[in-house]
Order: structure tokens, then sequence, then C-alpha cells
């Protein structure tokens, strides 16, 4: 059976669109304004959303993202909790959702006992940042069993055997990290990107998804002819930041006014992206 | 455990593995970057030419070999074991730091690297890293927490004179860990023109290897110098343990020698309650941190414990993935000081023999003092792996002379 995942790209494939991919933390600021979050993202289109499990240690991430994990730490956010939400989001929402973590929270909890849970509360797979294609065979066995998809990143350091290796063990889609360097937004896109994009198209038939300093509509519509999908993060995580109060209403706000870089760019609607670059 | 490695070959480590543990857990971005390292590693290891080049520059610049002193007064003072000193102390920048210091500097000129990241605790990796990149041209960033900074002082201006620049790191415990997380991220930015110089046996792989290679020379002269002195090898080696890697380059060359036993000693801070102190042997589990597998200090989540121990050198909340390996064969022991002890055994040196210890090293003399007294006959080395100038300040406030 597809996961959500799986489905969400094939109707998105046969409509001609590109997916637009949200990154939050979870439970930030807290665990209910979390879950309004995630819900108003799925109400605003966002079509698949990866969801941060918090790490004290996060070495590959920015400013804006380390800070939201320490406000969702500091209010005694983990692991357990974060299924759980997930849960309550499940009863109002099927949208695609992602879990995405380092390493040693989902050691501590268990690999087998965290793909079970992910399945049971209603998540559709993972991807961990800090977990290299040479170490991910017994998480990748764990999360087969269960039925959940298992995303790999690849970077613009990546040689082409270690793209076949990520795209060998994803499953859902792939991960480009668009530049070298940590989370964060970035005025302009890195010329690294394109280069990348194009080799992955000889290793893979998923579905690609291109993250790392997307933060405006304009970088959107420069992508759309390359991917299928881009991921926004640390723009999302700032108005989060910026309006505490009620990050619900400003993130989907936000998500309205970047969508509007899918269709200032109407001549790749329509045509899948691997047929653009077959 | 259904793994045996085996410690004593030439090859431990080799893969990246020390038993079960180490690895290599880094952001895809790294993963070749480190590859590339590992292979620009392996080939200068049996060169001959690097390996001159780099034996040449401990000689003359950092004053290799140091000496292995008998303490006799305090010997005499505890009334058992014979101790000796390995004077590591008494290298240029006033730690065995410079050892590992030179050899990567030089490993990564030839890679063509021009700027170094590196990161520090106690500040001694900071400034040697600063003394290397001013002896062999490199640009030098160095990432160190603001509490060390403050408990540190001198050691920062020292780094700054030297031509490096300091950056502070505000983030969670503000010490050593959150300075190589931060140095991590430098270093995912900036890799392809800078080299990381990591400074302790700690990290994804190569990084454990390659720095106890570049230590063992310690215990190479060691087991030279105490031959000749005592004609027998020693009954005990001790070492204090923050990442490991004066201990494992005191400890290395003697892995073979059965009747050789080892001790390696971490920081108890204040007691041992979780935060209070860096003993991840007791306190600790095995789990991922900055990119190895090995034992750290965590709460029931997996998120890292902060850590407290008087000795910024040793307050780091991993230990170095081939002690966790050494620790489960019962090969080394590993037990742990308190502040307090560490700071006796630092004036009890100072008063006896005239040599004043940094406060990591001190923790190693602390456990001399205790096992000294019912070891008559028997030999000790410990690695006094630092001077203890930089920590005056502390020293002053905590002695109250």
């Amino acid at each position: 059976m597809p996961t959500r995942i799986v489905e969400c790209w094939n109707k998105l494939h046969q409509q001609g669109e590109k997916a637009f991919i949200g990154f939050v933390m979870a439970g930030d600021p807290d665990i209910p304004r979390s879950i309004d979050v995630v819900l108003a993202l799925a109400e605003a289109k966002t079509d698949i959303i990866e969801l941060g499990i918090p790490f004290s240690e996060p070495i590959a991430d920015g400013p804006v993202i380390q800070r939201a994990g320490e406000r969702a730490l500091k209010n005694g956010v983990n692991l357990p909790l974060i299924l759980d939400m997930v849960r309550q989001i499940r009863k109002k929402s099927d949208v695609p959702l992602l879990l995405f973590s380092y390493l040693n929270p989902i050691l501590r909890y268990g690999l087998e006992r965290f793909a079970k849970d992910t399945v049971a509360c209603g998540a559709d797979g993972a991807l961990i940042t800090d977990l290299s294609v040479e170490e991910a065979d017994p998480f990748v066995t764990q999360m087969r069993l269960n039925n959940l998809d298992t995303v790999f990143l690849v970077a613009p350091t990546s040689t082409d055997e270690r793209i076949k290796r990520a795209a060998e063990l994803s499953t859902g889609f792939l991960y480009a990290v668009s530049r070298t360097g940590v989370t964060g937004t970035r005025e302009q896109l890195s010329d690294t990107v394109t280069p990348l994009l194009r080799r992955l198209r000889a290793f893979t038939t998923l579905p690609v998804g291109v993250g790392f300093g997307i933060s405006r509509p304009e970088h959107l519509a420069q992508l759309t002819p390359m991917v299928d999908g881009v991921v926004v993060g640390s723009a999302l995580v700032r108005c989060i930041e910026d309006h505490q109060e009620n990050p619900a209403l400003h993130v989907a706000q936000m998500v309205r006014w970047l969508r509007e870089g899918f269709t200032a760019n109407s001549t790749s609607k329509g045509k899948s992206s691997s047929a653009n670059m077959a | 455990m259904n793994i045996k490695p085996d410690i004593t070959s030439e090859a431990s480590g080799l893969t990246g593995r020390f038993g079960l543990y180490g690895g290599r857990f880094a952001p895809e971005t790294l993963m070749q970057p480190l590859m590339e390292l590992e292979s620009s590693y392996l080939a200068v290891r049996t060169d001959i030419g690097f390996q001159k080049e780099l034996d040449n520059l401990l000689k003359l610049y950092a004053g290799r070999p140091t000496p292995l002193y008998y303490a006799s007064r305090l010997s005499e003072h505890l009334g058992g074991a014979k101790i000796y000193l390995k004077r590591e102390d008494l290298l240029h920048t006033g730690a065995h730091k410079i050892n590992n210091c030179l050899g990567q500097a030089l490993l990564a000129k030839r890679m063509g690297k021009r700027r170094i990241i590196a990161e520090t605790g106690a500040g001694q990796h900071g400034v040697a890293s600063a003394t290397v990149s001013a002896l062999l041209d490199f640009q030098c960033v160095v990432y160190m927490g603001e509490v060390d900074m403050a408990r540190q002082r001198l050691n920062v201006f020292r780094m700054r004179l030297l031509g490096a620049e300091v950056r502070a790191v505000t983030a969670g415990s503000r010490t050593l860990k959150e300075a190589i997380s931060e140095a991590m991220r430098d270093w995912v930015t900036n890799v392809e023109d800078s080299y990381y110089l990591l400074g302790s046996v700690l990290g994804p792989h190569p990084y454990p290897l390659m720095v106890r290679d570049f230590q063992r020379v310690i215990g190479q002269e060691a087991r030279q110098q105490i031959m000749a002195a005592e004609g027998r090898l020693p009954d005990r080696l001790v070492a204090c343990v923050g990442g490991g890697s004066n201990a494992i380059g005191l400890f290395y060359e003697f892995l073979n020698d059965e009747s050789v036993a080892m001790t390696g000693v971490e920081a108890g801070g204040r007691g041992f309650e979780l935060g209070q102190h860096a003993s991840r042997f007791h306190g600790g589990s095995p789990g991922v941190l900055h990119g190895a597998y090995t034992y750290i200090l965590q709460d029931d989540m997996g998120q890292i414990s902060t850590t407290h121990s008087v000795s910024a050198g040793l307050d780091y909340a991993a230990v170095g993935p081939e002690h966790a390996m050494l620790g489960d064969l019962k090969r080394a022991e590993y037990t742990a000081r308190t502040d307090a002890e560490a700071l006796e055994a630092c004036r009890l040196l100072s008063r006896m023999e005239g040599i004043i210890p940094a406060l990591e090293s001190s923790h190693a003399i602390a456990e001399v003092i205790e096992r000294a007294p019912s070891a008559k006959g028997q030999v000790f080395i410990v690695n006094l792996s630092g001077r203890g100038d930089k920590d005056m300040e502390i020293l002053e406030r905590e002695l109250k002379l």
C-alpha cells in the first residue's frame, strides 16, 4: 500500500503540479499551537509537511531552526509527545507527514519501537539528518517492515556513487540540499543547485524535492522547471517565531504568498520535471 | 558483545570502528569531505617524507621527546608506588595538544586548504591550533564557549596574539559541546577551502584514528624511557580523559602488554547527579554525538546533557569511541575524580615537586594519590598532559591561599 507521501506525488504528477513541502519544528512554540500550525499549513496547500524533532545539538541547522528547537525543548517537547501530536493531527487531516530528526533521540527511543509507533500514530516516514547511507541499514529495515518512507539527503558534495546509494535507500522522494552549509534563508539561490539536480536524474526516477535557503516566491519560480517539489523551512519557522500569539494564521498567509512562485512560471505547468530533464 | 575486536592490532580503528563504537554519523554534505580526509590521511600515514617532516617539527619546534620524570618526593610522600610523570606539560604551548595539531596542519597543507577551523574547551587545543596556523600560514578561526572564554581568559588572549580569530559560542551550556557543534556548522558551510582541526579522539571517522596516531608518540617514548629507567614495564598507566587524546596517546603503545593496567580518569565534578559531572562511563550510555557512536551523557529522550567540571578540558558529554571499546573489554578501567580532589592534587604536586599541573591533568594526579599508597613495589606512569599556567585565575579563586 503506498504511503500518503507516495499518493501525494502521484496525484501531483497527474495534475502536472509541483509539491510545496513545509518544515516546522514540532512543538514550537508549544504543542497546541504547533498542531494548529500543521493544520493551517495543510489547509493552505502545503502538500507534504516535515515535522522536526528537536535535538540539543542540531549541527546541521542555522540559528532560526536552532532557536525553534530550543523553544520546543524548553517546553518539554519530546518524541512521545510528538507522536501523540501526530495522532491528534490525524483526527483532522490526511496531510502527508514526514518526521525529520537527528539520530540520537531515535536511537534512544529504539529503532524498532520508533518505526512501529510512527506508523501507529499515522506519520508516513522519516528523514534522519546525520544518518549516512553507510550506517542506515538497520533503520531502513525497520521502516520497510512498517511500510514507512525513508528519505535521504543528497548534497552538492555528494559523489555519483553516494547519490546512487541515497536514491536506492529512499522511498517517497529524494531530498536535494541546494548548497553546502546549514539550514537558513538566503536572498539568492546557490549556483550549485542546478548541476546537482542535473546529476540526480541519471540515478533516480523518484520525485526530487530541493531545500535549504528557499524563502521567496522567486526561488520557487526559478526552481520549478528543474524539480518536483521545493522545501521551505527556516522562513516558516521564522514566521512562527515572529508571530507566536497566532502562528497558524501567519504561516498560512506565507504559504499562499510563496506558492505564487509556482504560477509565476506557467511554462513549467503541465509537464513533469522528469520529462523536462530527459 | 559479540564482536571481539583485535585491539592489539595495528589495524585497530582503520575502518572507523572500534568494536561497536565509532563510525561516521554526519550530515551528507560532510560525508564526501570526510572520505577525502580519510584517504589523504591514510596516504600520509605511511609516507616517509611526511613522517620525517612531522618528526622534525615535533623535535625542534615542539620540544620532543618530553622527559619521563621520577617524582621522588611525591612517591615518598604517598608511601607506595614509584610515580613517574610523562612531562607533556613541557611541550611548546603547554600541553600534548601540539602533537596532534602539527600532524593535522601538515596534512591540511598537503590537502591544499587555506583556512583552519578548530574548537576548544580549556583553550589548549585552540592555542595549539593558532600556533600551528601561524607557523604554517593558515587563516585560523577558533570556536569557544562563552563560559570557557571567561574561565580561560588568558588562553583567549594567547590565541588572538597568535593571529587567530576567537568566536564566542553562546548556545546551550556555552562550553566545549556547543563549540564543537558550531565548528561543524562552519565546516559544513566552508568545506571547500577549510580544514576542520578536531582536537581530540572524537567525531566521525577518521578523526579518532588520526588523532590517536598523532598522540601515540607519548606512549612510544614512555615505553622506551621506563625500560631505560626501571628495566621493566610499568604496572599502571594513569591519564585524565575528556575526549581522551592524551590517555589514548599514552595507552596505545602498551595495549599488547597484559601486565600493564590502565586507568582513565574522568571529571567527577560536584557529584553524581546528571549535569554535575562529565563521567560518561558512570552516568552515560551508548549514543551518537558529533559524528561517533560512543558513551555519552544523555537524558531518557536522547537529549545531550549538560556537564560540569572545574576543568574546561574534561567538561564534555562524549568520550572517544576507542575508550568506549577499551572500557567494555575491561582493558582499561575508567574512574572519576571530583573538582575538590583535582584541586587538592594540583596543590599537592605543586608543593611536592614544584610542578603546577593543568586542572585536567590534576584529575590523573588525584587518582594516583588514592591508589599509590596501597601499591608498594609498583611503578606508575602518569600523563602530565598540560601545565597549570592557564588555570591561575581558577586556582586563585578556589584554593584561597
